[in-house]
């Protein structure tokens, strides 16, 4: 059947709702790569096979021509979010979500739940802080402190059935800016929201189309930036995985409003299930003619392929990415001239981020007025983040923007977490935000609205929205130099500040945890920040000093302690540390002295061991031996 | 007309006509902004950061990147754009092995310069740990990835200069670097030797291979008699570095600096021009006369025959089968000149000067040697020439002017301007216009554009007539002939930009610098000529008299005539998969990219498997391949000299057997192999 009019997605639509009525439940297990990992796909084996132990008739896809009843529908969504908990699994309408489900536990749940109509207490989850265990989404701190909206339907639509998407409203924000609205009026509406790229910069989207809307030439293009690189996030892979057709109906949009007949997801190889989903996701639509030559009956067409990333995180840069779409390697241009104006094959182009896009046809649906109720004046809207690091709670969350990082880390997130899992109530040292582009917020900024703007304006940056917790474990020259490194490695070559200063401002954080730093070192670490940030060709070159200037701004003190003294305040870095042997703890067990690799330590058996500080190459090996904490660092 | 649109530049006025970029605008207002990366003639590439001025509103940006607009308010000298162009120049001075004193480069190196001019006095960074191997496979060009600031210059020359695209970029961070396909040597792959790549190079990173050493060597031995053969476009040039650039008189003082040098006698490649005329006009009239394989093109550009045996196998019996000027010249000289000199083939030493690094790799041909003995002993570069007399203390400028030596000393007009791009199709014309009784009118000939046609109204008919410089080019006329678009019948090809003039062994500055100059001082000597037809150069013709008979005629051919063949892009001897030995039927499986999405891969597998299960290990030797250039067509296979194409493995043990019962005979070379065996 194809899909033309707006009657036809209602037809769609009612069929699948009352088919799913016909189910008396509805089980979704998590299928995000999270809980993919941890065994969601054996825990649905099991609830298969236990079913049909107990002669339920639970079906595993949605028949819309049998007209029968059936025990329950069982499905799998995309990333639910509460990655640390998983695999998740959700039974409605009973409102109940299970945590860490084996497959195990499954006769159980099907037993109790699906038959008794009662919950099993030991799979839900215990709020830490009371003891409670709750029961589902909306008794969990985690999800009830959040505003879920570009994020809604990934816990528990069915990523690939597109009858679904259609059915819980979908392709109609498409429909209504193909039928009802001009190009223009699209693009006044994106911008009149307020709208604002979600992938790093902060562009306002409306501004973006608009530029390329203006653009007099026949062929334009519609790209869908889904290279998300950045360590320690996994947003748009969530929302590609869990909710492929919103992304494609916000490209549909994006084309209306400028004008483009095609579009390019440009997906990282190193996400397969997102690959395989957006893929799934444009040969269901075009089954249905949303994508083809004609969309909506007006003639227009508009087609998507799907690209696959080699791997590089210069390619998320967008100009870059075109390079890499157009078969060169890819390394960005200089702009102007921006994409808008000339960009894939030369031809004006509209590059957003996958959540970006997910996020316009709730715009084009509710309307730009909705849209701006969330959020803050500068920064309309939610926005989702990847927590991770030391936290209780990690994954994938989503709150409005002008939420404080205290709201994020200690009540969505569960607080921070020792080196060992255990709850530190007193233990926050700082958060990385923004990847190896941001910066690291600390103490002082847990009560920061945050947006775009402040964010700015404290020297991090929302960037594609990871957020690492760090705790007072940390080493902040070392976590500098893990993302420098990263930004080294990942480097396209091609300017001389991002290249060459990447690699020596490396050197340099190098001689700092080593203890080979001089007095010169500090003040030629920030000239070089200085000039790769003012110098640097592309975004990410521009942003690669971010990380070292945000902690030399927020914790000089540890740098000079380094440096100066030759002293890892968090004792994190082995070389400066002096290991030393508390005689009064020692109990002469030997094992020290077996694991040094050097022979730096002597002693009787049973009497207290000594260690040569000639020797000692400050490995460390002896520390993480000792099994009576005898040994000391600095 | 509207008023003129201005910007400001450091607090003063400057106009906007029409330049491309802001750093064209500042240049224009005599402000000499350091870059690596900018070329006019290039695309933009904004990669080095030099230029980065700071732009009111706009914080700092790089001029060669933006475009001049109306009330620009432009600071080209503020502390942070000074401190950022110095960093960057300090750290590209770490970023490698710049150790100047002793560095081919040095006086002429931008790195080196600037360095200088900014006031860059000390290296703070460290130097990379571990040195990078040399590329020393070309005849004519070092590459030194120690030395390279990837600047993409020759990245950018080769691809859209010269079309070929023989290195990118590989890598990535401090791993980047600037390489042929498979990181091969640079003559492994389809570079044409051109050195463009060298004349664009900053630094040393790309040099001209010096052959001086082994010049001096025969000029030291006594036993040898050095003979040296100077292109016409080194007399242009050779003055540069001397500063003697408005010198009438360079020519003759290098004479005497030649002899002076140790040379016994000093010769034209401008006589070998005038006999080149004389075979190649003979040769176009024959063709002209039979309707076939026109358009003719010259063949005296060894870049341009290499890139034509690479990629023209269709057109490559239109080629002119004339030796290059340089080899007509070696194989005359080694043919007349042991009787009159009174020495042996052997002990006769023939030294090049030339304005190319191509023609290196062309002396080296085995098909311009007699049992080993190559026609030209030596090539060297205008630069390596300069570097010579530097060397030797010589005063090039206070040197009184000298003539050559008889008889190769003797030259035309029509000779000279072989240098020029245009020239040789200018001297053609000059011979066979006369011949067929028409008048050579060559204005269009003579301009500067990268490829001109002009059509000569003769009693016969209209000849029709193409001129291209650089080899991108050379490539779309030769894709416009095979559409059918352009109907040509003589084409002349010069691989470098403005022809010989701006070839890549000429000193320092680039041809965009010098070619005007070079190329009018070339018509400057070509119209100071007494004699400027071929025909009325008396030696070449008591050359064909006493030793060459008729042009075109059975001796002119055995000594001045060449062929060529087809010559795969990519060499290299891929990988063992079995024992080898003497008595092995040679199997190669194509294993590279097209080849195995075809199945190469399984395809290989199979055959060792079947090779095993046969029991004939012993007699087949199987190699995995690269790229056998039948991409369209793969997976390939060869068993020995035999080609498949779509092969699959049962095809390949048939051929194999066939060859093992000696039913079929092993082919020692498939014409391509043969193609690169002749290198």
């Amino acid at each position: 059947m194809s899909v033309c009019m707006m009657e036809d997605l209602e037809t769609v639509g009612a069929a699948y709702r009352e088919a799913a009525a016909r189910c008396a439940r509805r089980i979704v297990v998590c299928a995000g790569t999270g809980c993919m990992a941890n065994g969601a796909m054996k825990v649905l084996g099991a609830l298969r096979e236990a079913a049909r132990a107990e002669g339920l008739d639970l079906e595993t896809e949605l028949r819309f021509e049998d007209g029968a009843g059936h025990d329950g529908l069982m499905t799998r969504s995309g990333c639910q979010g509460f990655c640390q908990m998983g695999p998740l699994v959700s039974v409605e309408p009973d409102g109940i979500l299970y945590c860490k489900v084996r497959p195990g536990d499954v006769p159980e749940i099907v037993r109790e739940t699906l038959l008794g109509g009662r919950p099993v207490e030991r799979l839900l989850y215990r709020d830490p802080a009371t003891g409670e265990a709750c029961r589902g989404r909306e008794e969990i701190p985690f999800y009830a402190l959040q505003e879920r909206t570009v994020l809604k339907a990934c816990g528990s639509l069915d990523p690939e059935d597109v009858r679904e998407y259609v059915a819980q409203g979908g392709y109609r924000a498409a429909a209504k800016a193909f039928r009802e609205m001009e190009p223009a009026e699209v693009c006044r509406e994106i911008l009149e929201s307020g709208l604002r790229g979600r992938g790093g910069g902060g562009f306002p989207t409306g501004r973006k189309w608009e530029m390329a809307r203006i653009q007099q030439e026949p062929r334009k293009y519609i790209v869908c930036n889904g290279d998300e690189g950045d360590p320690g996030a996994f947003m748009d892979r969530s929302v590609m995985e869990g909710n492929p057709h919103a992304v494609l109906e916000g490209m549909m949009i994006a084309a209306r409003a400028v004008g483009a007949q095609e579009g390019y997801v440009y997906v990282r190889a190193e996400y397969p299930l997102a690959v395989a989903r957006v893929r799934r996701a444009v040969a269901d639509a075009e089954a249905l003619g949303l994508l083809g030559p004609d969309l909506f009956g007006t003639g227009l067409p508009f087609r998507v392929h799907v690209m696959e990333g080699a791997g590089a995180f210069v390619c998320g840069e967008e100009t870059a990415l075109l390079a890499s779409i157009e078969g060169q390697r890819g390394m960005p241009m200089p702009k102007p001239p921006f994409p808008a104006q000339s960009g894939l094959f030369g031809k004006p182009t509209i590059i957003n981020n996958v959540e970006t896009l997910a996020t316009v046809p709730l715009i084009i649906g509710r309307g730009a007025a909705a849209f701006r109720a969330v959020g803050t004046a500068g920064s309309p809207g939610t926005k989702t983040f990847a927590l991770t690091g030391h936290v209780a709670n990690t994954g994938l969350i989503e709150v409005p923007f002008g939420a404080t990082l205290r709201h994020i880390v200690h009540a969505v997130g569960g607080g921070v977490t020792a080196k060992d899992g255990t709850a530190d109530p007193a233990g926050f040292k700082a958060v990385q935000i923004g990847g190896p582009s941001g910066g690291c917020l600390t103490e002082a900024h847990l009560d920061l609205p945050m947006d775009f703007d402040n964010l700015t304006r404290i020297g991090a940056m929302v960037g594609s929205g990871g957020l690492v917790v760090m705790n007072r474990d940390t080493c902040m020259v070392q976590v500098a130099k893990f993302f420098m490194q990263f930004t080294q490695n990942e480097s396209c070559g091609k300017c001389v500040p991002c290249r060459e200063g990447t690699r020596q401002m490396l050197a340099l954080l190098e001689d700092i945890v080593e203890g080979r730093a001089t007095e010169e070192t500090l003040p030629l670490l920030e000239t070089l920040a200085r000039n790769v940030k003012l110098g640097a060709l592309c975004g990410l070159g521009k942003t690669a000093p971010n990380p070292v200037l945000s902690t030399l701004e927020h914790f000089r003190d540890e740098y000079e302690a380094h440096v100066h003294r030759k002293v890892c305040p968090s004792r994190v870095c082995k070389a400066l540390m002096t290991p030393a042997i508390e005689a009064a703890l020692c109990k002469g067990c030997t094992l020290c002295a077996r694991k040094c690799p050097v022979g730096a330590i002597t002693g009787e058996r049973k009497a207290a061991h000594a260690i040569d500080p000639g020797k000692c190459i400050r490995c460390g090996a002896c520390v993480d031996a000792c099994k009576f904490n005898a040994i000391t660092g600095a | 007309m509207s008023d003129t649109q201005t910007l400001t530049i450091d607090g003063f006025k400057v106009a906007i006509q029409g330049e491309r970029n802001l750093l064209e605008v500042i240049r224009k207002a005599h402000i000499e902004l350091p870059t690596f990366c900018y070329h006019s003639e290039l695309s933009i590439y904004g990669a080095c950061r030099l230029c980065v001025v700071e732009v009111e509103g706009r914080g700092a940006i790089a001029a060669c990147s933006t475009p001049p607009e109306a009330g620009m308010r432009v600071r080209t000298q503020t502390a942070p754009v000074r401190e950022l162009r110095k960093v960057n120049l300090e750290l590209l001075l770490a970023s490698g092995r710049h150790d100047c004193p002793t560095c081919g480069k040095s006086g002429s190196c931008k790195l080196q310069s600037l360095a200088q001019r900014l006031g860059v006095d000390k290296v703070r960074f460290k130097a990379p740990l571990q040195d990078k191997p040399l590329d020393l496979s070309s005849p004519g060009l070092v590459r030194d990835p120690n030395k390279c600031v990837l600047c993409g210059d020759c990245v950018r020359v080769c691809q859209e200069i010269q079309g070929l695209g023989v290195l990118d970029f590989a890598g990535r961070g401090a791993q980047v670097t600037v390489a042929p396909a498979f990181n091969k040597g640079m003559d492994e792959v389809e570079c044409v030797q051109c050195g463009q790549c060298a004349a664009v190079c900053p630094t040393g990173a790309i040099t001209v291979r010096q052959d001086v050493e082994a010049v001096r060597a025969a000029l030291a031995d006594p036993a040898k008699t050095v003979v040296v053969q100077v292109a016409p476009a080194v007399r242009v040039a050779l003055g540069e570095p001397f500063g003697l650039e408005a010198d009438p008189h360079v020519m003759g003082r290098a004479v005497a600096a030649l002899r002076r040098l140790g040379f016994d006698k000093v010769f034209d490649t401008a006589f070998a021009a005038d006999l080149t005329i004389m075979e190649e006009g003979r040769e176009f009239l024959e063709r002209r006369a039979k309707g076939e394989k026109l358009p003719l093109f010259t063949s005296c550009c060894p870049a341009w025959v290499r890139f034509l045996e690479q990629e023209g196998a269709a057109e490559l019996p239109h080629l002119s089968s004339c030796r290059s000027p340089q080899q007509m010249f070696g194989s005359l000289a080694k043919d007349l000149l042991p009787a009159e000199l009174g020495t042996t083939r052997e002990d006769l030493v023939v030294v090049a000067v030339m304005p190319c690094t191509a023609k290196k790799s062309e002396a080296r041909r085995p098909e311009f040697a007699k049992d080993g003995n190559p026609d030209v002993d030596f090539v060297l570069t205008t630069q390596e020439l300069a570097r010579m007399i530097q060397e030797s203390g010589l005063a090039l400028g206070e040197l009184e002017p000298e003539g050559m030596d008889t008889p190769f000393g003797l030259k035309t007009g029509a000779g000279i301007i072989f240098g020029n791009s245009g020239g040789v199709t200018e001297a053609v014309l000059r011979n066979v216009a006369g011949l067929l009784g028409g008048e050579a009118v060559i204005d269009e000939v003579r301009s500067a554009k990268g490829r001109r046609t002009a059509t000569l109204e003769l009693p016969d008919g209209p000849l029709r007539l193409a001129v291209v410089h650089g080899l991108a080019n050379a490539r779309a006329l030769l894709e416009d002939i095979r559409g059918g678009k352009e109907q040509v019948d003589f084409v002349e090809v010069m691989a470098c930009p403005g022809g010989c003039a701006g070839g890549a062994g000429q000193p320092g500055k680039t041809a965009a610098s010098a070619g005007a100059r070079r190329a009018q001082e070339l018509r400057r000597l070509d119209s100071a000529m007494d004699l400027r037809i071929p025909h009325q150069n008396a030696h070449v013709a008591k050359v064909y008299e006493e030793r060459l008979g008729e042009p075109g005629g059975p001796e002119a051919h055995r000594l001045l005539h060449t062929g060529y063949a087809v010559r795969r892009r990519i060499q290299g001897e891929g990988m063992a998969l079995t024992p080898e030995g003497q008595g092995r039927v040679p199997v190669s499986v194509c294993v590279g990219t097209t080849c195995h999405l075809r199945g190469s891969q399984k395809l290989l597998q199979e055959l060792l498997g079947r090779v095993e299960r046969e029991e004939l290990e012993d007699k087949v030797e199987i190699r995995a391949t690269f790229c056998m250039e039948a991409c369209d067509r793969g997976p390939t296979v060869r068993v020995a000299g035999h080609t498949l194409h779509r092969a699959t493995a049962g095809q390949a043990m048939d051929l194999l057997g066939r060859i093992l019962s000696g039913e079929l005979q092993p082919r020692t070379a498939d014409p391509a192999e043969a193609a690169h065996a002749c290198h």
